[in-house]
Protein backbone atom coordinates (compact mmCIF):
# COMPACT_ATOMS: atom_id res chain seq x y z
CA UNK A 1 0.00 0.00 0.00
CA UNK A 2 1.27 3.44 -0.91
CA UNK A 3 -0.18 5.10 2.38
CA UNK A 4 1.70 7.57 4.13
CA UNK A 5 3.06 7.07 7.27
CA UNK A 6 2.36 10.12 9.55
CA UNK A 7 2.00 10.63 13.38
CA UNK A 8 2.44 8.08 15.94
CA UNK A 9 4.23 4.71 15.24
CA UNK A 10 2.16 2.48 14.15
CA UNK A 11 -1.16 4.70 14.43
CA UNK A 12 -2.58 5.80 11.23
CA UNK A 13 -5.50 8.03 11.25
CA UNK A 14 -8.64 8.97 9.14
CA UNK A 15 -9.69 12.42 9.38
CA UNK A 16 -13.22 13.16 8.78
CA UNK A 17 -14.26 17.01 8.22
CA UNK A 18 -17.49 18.38 7.30
CA UNK A 19 -16.11 21.98 8.26
CA UNK A 20 -18.73 24.55 9.27
CA UNK A 21 -21.81 22.25 7.49
CA UNK A 22 -24.61 19.62 8.37
CA UNK A 23 -23.49 16.60 6.46
CA UNK A 24 -25.01 13.94 8.49
CA UNK A 25 -24.68 11.57 5.66
CA UNK A 26 -21.43 11.55 5.12
CA UNK A 27 -20.95 11.09 9.41
CA UNK A 28 -23.17 7.72 8.93
CA UNK A 29 -21.64 6.48 6.20
CA UNK A 30 -18.14 6.94 7.84
CA UNK A 31 -19.93 4.97 11.08
CA UNK A 32 -21.09 2.30 8.79
CA UNK A 33 -19.94 -1.31 9.27
CA UNK A 34 -19.19 -1.59 6.09
CA UNK A 35 -16.67 1.17 5.67
CA UNK A 36 -15.05 0.99 8.97
CA UNK A 37 -14.00 -2.43 7.80
CA UNK A 38 -12.70 -1.49 4.76
CA UNK A 39 -10.43 1.30 6.31
CA UNK A 40 -9.61 -1.07 8.88
CA UNK A 41 -8.60 -3.20 5.69
CA UNK A 42 -6.62 -0.77 4.34
CA UNK A 43 -4.36 -0.22 7.13
CA UNK A 44 -6.01 2.69 8.84
CA UNK A 45 -5.96 2.28 12.91
CA UNK A 46 -8.21 5.38 14.03
CA UNK A 47 -11.06 7.32 12.75
CA UNK A 48 -11.53 11.03 14.11
CA UNK A 49 -14.57 12.55 12.82
CA UNK A 50 -15.03 16.40 12.90
CA UNK A 51 -19.21 16.50 12.79
CA UNK A 52 -19.73 20.21 12.58
CA UNK A 53 -23.65 21.34 13.05
CA UNK A 54 -25.09 17.62 12.31
CA UNK A 55 -26.98 15.82 14.43
CA UNK A 56 -26.18 12.13 14.03
CA UNK A 57 -23.45 10.71 16.80
CA UNK A 58 -21.42 8.29 15.73
CA UNK A 59 -20.57 5.75 17.73
CA UNK A 60 -17.39 5.67 20.22
CA UNK A 61 -14.49 3.07 20.07
CA UNK A 62 -11.21 2.96 22.07
CA UNK A 63 -10.19 -0.07 18.84
CA UNK A 64 -8.89 -2.36 21.86
CA UNK A 65 -10.41 -5.33 20.13
CA UNK A 66 -8.77 -4.46 17.10
CA UNK A 67 -11.21 -3.00 15.76
CA UNK A 68 -11.04 0.77 14.13
CA UNK A 69 -10.41 3.46 17.28
CA UNK A 70 -13.42 5.69 16.50
CA UNK A 71 -14.08 9.49 17.85
CA UNK A 72 -15.60 12.48 17.02
CA UNK A 73 -15.90 16.36 17.59
CA UNK A 74 -17.89 19.12 16.33
CA UNK A 75 -15.86 22.27 16.26
CA UNK A 76 -12.24 22.70 17.19
CA UNK A 77 -9.85 25.45 16.57
CA UNK A 78 -6.94 22.98 15.70
CA UNK A 79 -8.12 21.30 11.91
CA UNK A 80 -5.03 22.01 10.59
CA UNK A 81 -2.75 20.32 13.65
CA UNK A 82 -5.76 17.36 12.78
CA UNK A 83 -4.93 17.58 9.24
CA UNK A 84 -1.52 17.12 9.72
CA UNK A 85 -1.35 14.07 11.69
CA UNK A 86 -4.14 12.31 9.47
CA UNK A 87 -2.68 9.75 6.89
CA UNK A 88 -6.03 10.31 4.73
CA UNK A 89 -8.66 13.18 4.90
CA UNK A 90 -12.42 12.43 4.08
CA UNK A 91 -13.71 15.99 3.54
CA UNK A 92 -16.69 18.19 2.50
CA UNK A 93 -16.37 19.58 -1.08
CA UNK A 94 -15.76 23.19 0.68
CA UNK A 95 -12.83 24.94 -1.54
CA UNK A 96 -11.19 25.79 2.30
CA UNK A 97 -11.13 22.47 3.30
CA UNK A 98 -10.18 20.88 0.08
CA UNK A 99 -7.22 23.29 -0.15
CA UNK A 100 -6.15 23.13 2.95
CA UNK A 101 -5.53 19.48 2.68
CA UNK A 102 -3.58 19.90 -0.54
CA UNK A 103 -1.47 22.07 0.18
CA UNK A 104 -0.32 20.18 3.23
CA UNK A 105 0.64 17.45 0.56
CA UNK A 106 -2.62 14.58 2.28
CA UNK A 107 -4.32 12.12 0.70
CA UNK A 108 -8.08 13.56 -0.09
CA UNK A 109 -11.18 11.90 -0.30
CA UNK A 110 -14.01 14.51 -1.54
CA UNK A 111 -17.26 13.41 -0.81
CA UNK A 112 -20.06 15.62 -2.51
CA UNK A 113 -23.05 16.53 0.10
CA UNK A 114 -26.03 15.54 -2.80
CA UNK A 115 -28.86 17.37 -0.28
CA UNK A 116 -27.84 20.48 -1.40
CA UNK A 117 -29.81 22.44 -3.30
CA UNK A 118 -27.23 24.07 -5.30
CA UNK A 119 -24.50 22.12 -5.98
CA UNK A 120 -22.12 23.77 -7.83
CA UNK A 121 -19.49 22.34 -5.00
CA UNK A 122 -19.27 18.92 -7.09
CA UNK A 123 -17.66 21.03 -9.66
CA UNK A 124 -14.92 21.70 -7.93
CA UNK A 125 -14.38 18.26 -6.49
CA UNK A 126 -14.94 16.81 -9.99
CA UNK A 127 -12.13 19.00 -11.69
CA UNK A 128 -9.71 18.37 -9.39
CA UNK A 129 -10.59 14.79 -9.15
CA UNK A 130 -10.14 14.58 -13.19
CA UNK A 131 -6.45 16.13 -12.64
CA UNK A 132 -5.88 13.34 -9.79
CA UNK A 133 -5.44 15.60 -6.99
CA UNK A 134 -8.19 14.27 -5.02
CA UNK A 135 -11.00 11.59 -4.96
CA UNK A 136 -14.39 12.56 -5.60
CA UNK A 137 -17.20 10.01 -3.68
CA UNK A 138 -20.77 10.30 -2.83
CA UNK A 139 -21.77 8.90 0.59
CA UNK A 140 -23.21 5.59 -1.32
CA UNK A 141 -19.94 5.04 -3.14
CA UNK A 142 -17.05 6.47 -0.52
CA UNK A 143 -16.84 2.51 0.42
CA UNK A 144 -16.05 1.60 -2.92
CA UNK A 145 -13.75 4.44 -3.50
CA UNK A 146 -11.76 3.65 -0.26
CA UNK A 147 -11.63 0.09 -1.78
CA UNK A 148 -10.36 0.66 -5.14
CA UNK A 149 -8.15 3.94 -4.30
CA UNK A 150 -4.63 3.80 -5.25
CA UNK A 151 -2.60 6.99 -3.20
CA UNK A 152 0.33 6.64 -5.63
CA UNK A 153 -1.48 7.28 -8.48
CA UNK A 154 -2.64 10.76 -6.57
CA UNK A 155 -0.53 13.70 -8.18
CA UNK A 156 0.53 16.42 -5.68
CA UNK A 157 -1.44 19.81 -5.69
CA UNK A 158 0.80 22.85 -6.63
CA UNK A 159 -0.31 25.86 -4.53
CA UNK A 160 -1.71 28.10 -6.81
CA UNK A 161 -0.42 32.24 -7.15
CA UNK A 162 -2.06 35.61 -7.26
CA UNK A 163 0.56 37.78 -8.87
CA UNK A 164 -1.12 37.60 -12.23
CA UNK A 165 -4.48 38.95 -10.61
CA UNK A 166 -2.10 41.81 -8.88
CA UNK A 167 -0.44 42.64 -11.94
CA UNK A 168 -3.61 42.84 -14.24
CA UNK A 169 -5.20 45.11 -11.15
CA UNK A 170 -1.93 47.10 -10.92
CA UNK A 171 -1.81 47.62 -15.09
CA UNK A 172 -5.30 48.56 -15.18
CA UNK A 173 -4.98 51.40 -12.77
CA UNK A 174 -2.10 52.85 -14.28
CA UNK A 175 0.32 51.73 -11.31
CA UNK A 176 3.88 51.28 -12.96
CA UNK A 177 5.08 47.35 -13.17
CA UNK A 178 7.67 46.32 -10.54
CA UNK B 1 -47.31 65.27 -34.47
CA UNK B 2 -46.05 68.51 -33.99
CA UNK B 3 -49.23 70.21 -33.88
CA UNK B 4 -50.10 68.51 -30.87
CA UNK B 5 -47.08 68.47 -28.94
CA UNK B 6 -47.62 72.48 -29.35
CA UNK B 7 -51.01 71.99 -27.92
CA UNK B 8 -49.50 70.32 -25.60
CA UNK B 9 -46.73 72.71 -24.89
CA UNK B 10 -48.85 75.83 -24.58
CA UNK B 11 -51.95 74.22 -22.78
CA UNK B 12 -50.79 71.80 -20.37
CA UNK B 13 -49.41 73.26 -16.90
CA UNK B 14 -47.84 69.77 -16.37
CA UNK B 15 -45.84 69.91 -19.39
CA UNK B 16 -42.77 71.76 -17.93
CA UNK B 17 -42.53 69.21 -15.56
CA UNK B 18 -43.22 66.50 -17.66
CA UNK B 19 -40.21 68.09 -19.80
CA UNK B 20 -37.84 68.10 -17.00
CA UNK B 21 -38.45 64.37 -16.31
CA UNK B 22 -38.16 63.31 -20.14
CA UNK B 23 -34.53 65.57 -19.67
CA UNK B 24 -33.43 64.31 -16.55
CA UNK B 25 -34.45 60.43 -17.92
CA UNK B 26 -32.56 61.05 -21.36
CA UNK B 27 -29.60 62.92 -19.28
CA UNK B 28 -29.34 59.10 -16.74
CA UNK B 29 -29.81 57.08 -19.47
CA UNK B 30 -27.21 58.50 -21.62
CA UNK B 31 -24.83 58.97 -18.22
CA UNK B 32 -25.24 55.35 -17.59
CA UNK B 33 -24.07 54.22 -21.29
CA UNK B 34 -21.07 56.62 -20.66
CA UNK B 35 -20.36 54.88 -17.77
CA UNK B 36 -20.76 51.50 -19.29
CA UNK B 37 -18.72 52.34 -21.86
CA UNK B 38 -15.53 53.45 -19.88
CA UNK B 39 -16.13 50.68 -17.79
CA UNK B 40 -12.96 47.93 -18.90
CA UNK B 41 -11.10 50.90 -19.84
CA UNK B 42 -8.19 51.92 -17.70
CA UNK B 43 -9.30 55.69 -15.23
CA UNK B 44 -7.64 58.47 -17.47
CA UNK B 45 -5.17 59.59 -15.64
CA UNK B 46 -1.46 60.94 -17.00
CA UNK B 47 1.02 60.69 -14.05
CA UNK B 48 0.54 57.36 -11.58
CA UNK B 49 -2.17 57.40 -9.16
CA UNK B 50 -1.93 58.12 -5.58
CA UNK B 51 -3.26 55.41 -3.04
CA UNK B 52 -6.78 54.18 -3.52
CA UNK B 53 -8.82 53.46 -1.26
CA UNK B 54 -10.01 49.99 -1.41
CA UNK B 55 -13.07 48.10 -0.46
CA UNK B 56 -12.98 44.50 0.53
CA UNK B 57 -16.12 42.43 0.27
CA UNK B 58 -15.40 38.83 2.10
CA UNK B 59 -17.26 35.91 2.07
CA UNK B 60 -17.06 32.74 4.16
CA UNK B 61 -14.41 29.83 4.32
CA UNK B 62 -12.71 29.30 0.34
CA UNK B 63 -13.84 32.99 -0.33
CA UNK B 64 -11.83 34.52 2.37
CA UNK B 65 -9.14 32.49 1.77
CA UNK B 66 -8.96 33.70 -1.93
CA UNK B 67 -9.06 37.00 -1.30
CA UNK B 68 -6.14 36.67 1.46
CA UNK B 69 -3.95 35.48 -1.31
CA UNK B 70 -4.64 38.17 -3.27
CA UNK B 71 -4.49 40.70 -0.43
CA UNK B 72 -0.48 39.25 -0.08
CA UNK B 73 0.56 39.84 -3.27
CA UNK B 74 -1.14 43.58 -3.52
CA UNK B 75 1.11 46.60 -2.44
CA UNK B 76 -0.28 47.29 0.80
CA UNK B 77 0.92 51.22 -0.05
CA UNK B 78 -1.16 51.51 -3.02
CA UNK B 79 -3.90 49.98 -2.02
CA UNK B 80 -4.56 52.26 1.16
CA UNK B 81 -6.84 52.60 3.29
CA UNK B 82 -8.43 49.37 2.93
CA UNK B 83 -12.12 49.18 3.91
CA UNK B 84 -13.28 44.97 5.03
CA UNK B 85 -16.76 43.89 4.50
CA UNK B 86 -18.25 40.68 5.80
CA UNK B 87 -21.33 39.10 6.72
CA UNK B 88 -22.65 40.54 10.23
CA UNK B 89 -23.46 36.42 10.57
CA UNK B 90 -19.80 35.91 9.55
CA UNK B 91 -16.98 36.06 12.72
CA UNK B 92 -14.33 34.65 10.96
CA UNK B 93 -13.80 36.40 7.93
CA UNK B 94 -13.04 39.86 9.40
CA UNK B 95 -11.02 38.17 11.85
CA UNK B 96 -8.66 36.88 9.49
CA UNK B 97 -8.34 40.16 7.45
CA UNK B 98 -7.78 41.64 11.40
CA UNK B 99 -4.73 39.17 11.49
CA UNK B 100 -3.34 39.30 8.68
CA UNK B 101 -3.27 43.56 9.24
CA UNK B 102 -1.87 43.26 12.15
CA UNK B 103 1.08 41.16 10.54
CA UNK B 104 1.24 44.02 8.34
CA UNK B 105 1.35 46.43 11.12
CA UNK B 106 4.07 44.57 13.07
CA UNK B 107 6.47 44.17 10.02
CA UNK B 108 6.74 47.80 9.21
CA UNK B 109 6.49 49.03 12.23
CA UNK B 110 3.82 51.91 11.53
CA UNK B 111 1.80 52.74 14.34
CA UNK B 112 -2.28 53.00 13.39
CA UNK B 113 -3.28 50.67 10.72
CA UNK B 114 -5.03 52.45 7.50
CA UNK B 115 -7.55 49.20 8.18
CA UNK B 116 -11.24 49.64 8.99
CA UNK B 117 -13.72 46.32 9.48
CA UNK B 118 -17.42 46.69 8.96
CA UNK B 119 -19.95 44.39 8.99
CA UNK B 120 -23.23 44.40 6.89
CA UNK B 121 -26.37 42.23 6.93
CA UNK B 122 -27.19 39.90 4.37
CA UNK B 123 -30.23 40.21 2.69
CA UNK B 124 -30.99 36.85 2.82
CA UNK B 125 -29.95 34.04 5.08
CA UNK B 126 -29.96 30.18 3.28
CA UNK B 127 -33.31 28.91 3.95
CA UNK B 128 -35.17 32.00 4.69
CA UNK B 129 -38.52 32.30 3.19
CA UNK B 130 -39.01 34.46 0.48
CA UNK B 131 -41.74 36.57 2.18
CA UNK B 132 -39.68 37.72 5.38
CA UNK B 133 -36.51 38.46 3.00
CA UNK B 134 -38.47 41.55 1.05
CA UNK B 135 -37.87 43.34 4.25
CA UNK B 136 -34.43 42.07 5.24
CA UNK B 137 -33.44 42.81 1.74
CA UNK B 138 -35.08 46.38 2.16
CA UNK B 139 -32.60 46.71 5.49
CA UNK B 140 -29.36 45.30 3.62
CA UNK B 141 -29.90 47.30 1.06
CA UNK B 142 -29.99 50.45 3.38
CA UNK B 143 -27.34 49.59 5.28
CA UNK B 144 -25.30 48.87 2.02
CA UNK B 145 -25.76 52.09 1.20
CA UNK B 146 -25.05 53.36 4.30
CA UNK B 147 -21.88 52.19 4.22
CA UNK B 148 -20.67 52.91 0.84
CA UNK B 149 -21.61 57.10 1.44
CA UNK B 150 -19.21 56.37 4.22
CA UNK B 151 -16.41 54.74 2.75
CA UNK B 152 -16.73 55.99 -1.27
CA UNK B 153 -13.86 53.81 -1.97
CA UNK B 154 -11.85 54.56 -5.69
CA UNK B 155 -10.94 50.53 -5.79
CA UNK B 156 -13.64 47.61 -5.15
CA UNK B 157 -12.21 43.74 -4.93
CA UNK B 158 -14.66 41.35 -4.51
CA UNK B 159 -14.45 37.39 -5.15
CA UNK B 160 -18.29 35.86 -5.15
CA UNK B 161 -20.05 36.03 -1.67
CA UNK B 162 -23.69 37.50 -2.30
CA UNK B 163 -22.77 40.69 -0.70
CA UNK B 164 -20.61 41.71 -3.14
CA UNK B 165 -23.31 42.60 -5.82
CA UNK B 166 -25.32 44.87 -3.91
CA UNK B 167 -22.18 46.65 -3.10
CA UNK B 168 -21.06 46.89 -6.31
CA UNK B 169 -24.50 48.10 -7.69
CA UNK B 170 -24.00 50.64 -5.53
CA UNK B 171 -20.11 51.36 -6.31
CA UNK B 172 -21.28 51.84 -10.18
CA UNK B 173 -24.31 53.75 -9.12
CA UNK B 174 -22.16 56.22 -7.63
CA UNK B 175 -20.15 56.35 -10.99
CA UNK B 176 -23.02 57.45 -12.79
CA UNK B 177 -24.24 60.21 -10.89
CA UNK B 178 -20.74 61.18 -9.97
CA UNK B 179 -20.08 61.07 -6.48
CA UNK B 180 -17.42 58.73 -6.85
CA UNK B 181 -15.09 56.92 -10.02
CA UNK B 182 -14.44 53.41 -9.01
CA UNK B 183 -12.40 50.43 -10.34
CA UNK B 184 -14.48 47.32 -9.84
CA UNK B 185 -12.41 44.24 -9.65
CA UNK B 186 -14.32 40.49 -9.71
CA UNK B 187 -13.17 37.44 -8.79
CA UNK B 188 -14.94 34.35 -9.53
CA UNK B 189 -14.50 31.95 -7.26
CA UNK B 190 -11.94 28.59 -7.51
CA UNK B 191 -15.22 26.75 -6.62
CA UNK B 192 -16.71 28.12 -10.00
CA UNK B 193 -15.29 25.38 -12.85
CA UNK B 194 -18.25 25.93 -15.68
CA UNK B 195 -20.43 27.92 -14.37
CA UNK B 196 -20.34 31.70 -12.62
CA UNK B 197 -21.84 32.56 -9.49
CA UNK B 198 -25.36 34.05 -9.65
CA UNK B 199 -23.16 37.28 -8.28
CA UNK B 200 -20.31 36.91 -11.30
CA UNK B 201 -23.07 36.34 -13.79
CA UNK B 202 -24.47 39.32 -12.67
CA UNK B 203 -21.56 41.66 -12.57
CA UNK B 204 -20.23 39.69 -16.27
CA UNK B 205 -23.17 40.49 -17.53
CA UNK B 206 -24.80 43.75 -16.69
CA UNK B 207 -20.81 44.94 -17.30
CA UNK B 208 -20.24 46.60 -14.14
CA UNK B 209 -16.98 44.88 -13.22
CA UNK B 210 -14.34 46.90 -14.76
CA UNK B 211 -11.87 43.63 -15.07
CA UNK B 212 -13.34 39.95 -14.32
CA UNK B 213 -11.01 37.16 -13.44
CA UNK B 214 -11.42 33.28 -13.47
CA UNK B 215 -9.90 30.94 -12.40
CA UNK B 216 -10.48 27.75 -14.55
CA UNK B 217 -9.85 27.84 -18.63
CA UNK B 218 -13.35 26.35 -19.26
CA UNK B 219 -14.96 29.70 -17.95
CA UNK B 220 -12.84 31.97 -20.21
CA UNK B 221 -13.99 30.49 -22.81
CA UNK B 222 -17.51 30.63 -21.48
CA UNK B 223 -17.07 34.06 -21.11
CA UNK B 224 -14.65 35.87 -23.21
CA UNK B 225 -14.39 39.37 -21.65
CA UNK B 226 -13.09 37.78 -18.63
CA UNK B 227 -9.29 37.13 -17.63
CA UNK B 228 -7.74 33.65 -16.96
CA UNK B 229 -5.63 33.81 -14.15
CA UNK B 230 -4.91 30.39 -12.47
CA UNK B 231 -5.85 29.28 -9.29
CA UNK B 232 -5.45 31.70 -6.21
CA UNK B 233 -5.11 29.14 -3.70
Amino acid sequence: MGESQDGVKGKRMVFVTVGTTCFDALVKVVDSQEVKDELLRRGYTDLLIQMGRGSYLPTKSTGDDGSLAVDYFTFSSSIADHLRSASLVISHAGSGSIFETLQLGKPLIVVVNEDLMDNHQSELAEELAERQHLYCARPPTLCQTIAGMDLKSLVPYCPGDATPVAKLINRFLGFPED
Amino acid sequence: MEKSTGRFFSNSSSSLGITCFIAFITIIVLRVIYVIYRTGKPPNKRSPPQALSTLIVLGSGGHTAEMINLLLVLQKDRFAPRFYIAAATDNMSLQKARVLENSWADSSGVKGISAEFMQIYRSREVGQSYVTSVWTTLVATVHALWLMIKIRPQVVLCNGPGTCFPLCVIAFIFKVIGIRWSSIFYVESIARVKKLSLSGLLLYKLQIADQFFVQWPQLQRKYPRAHYVGCLM
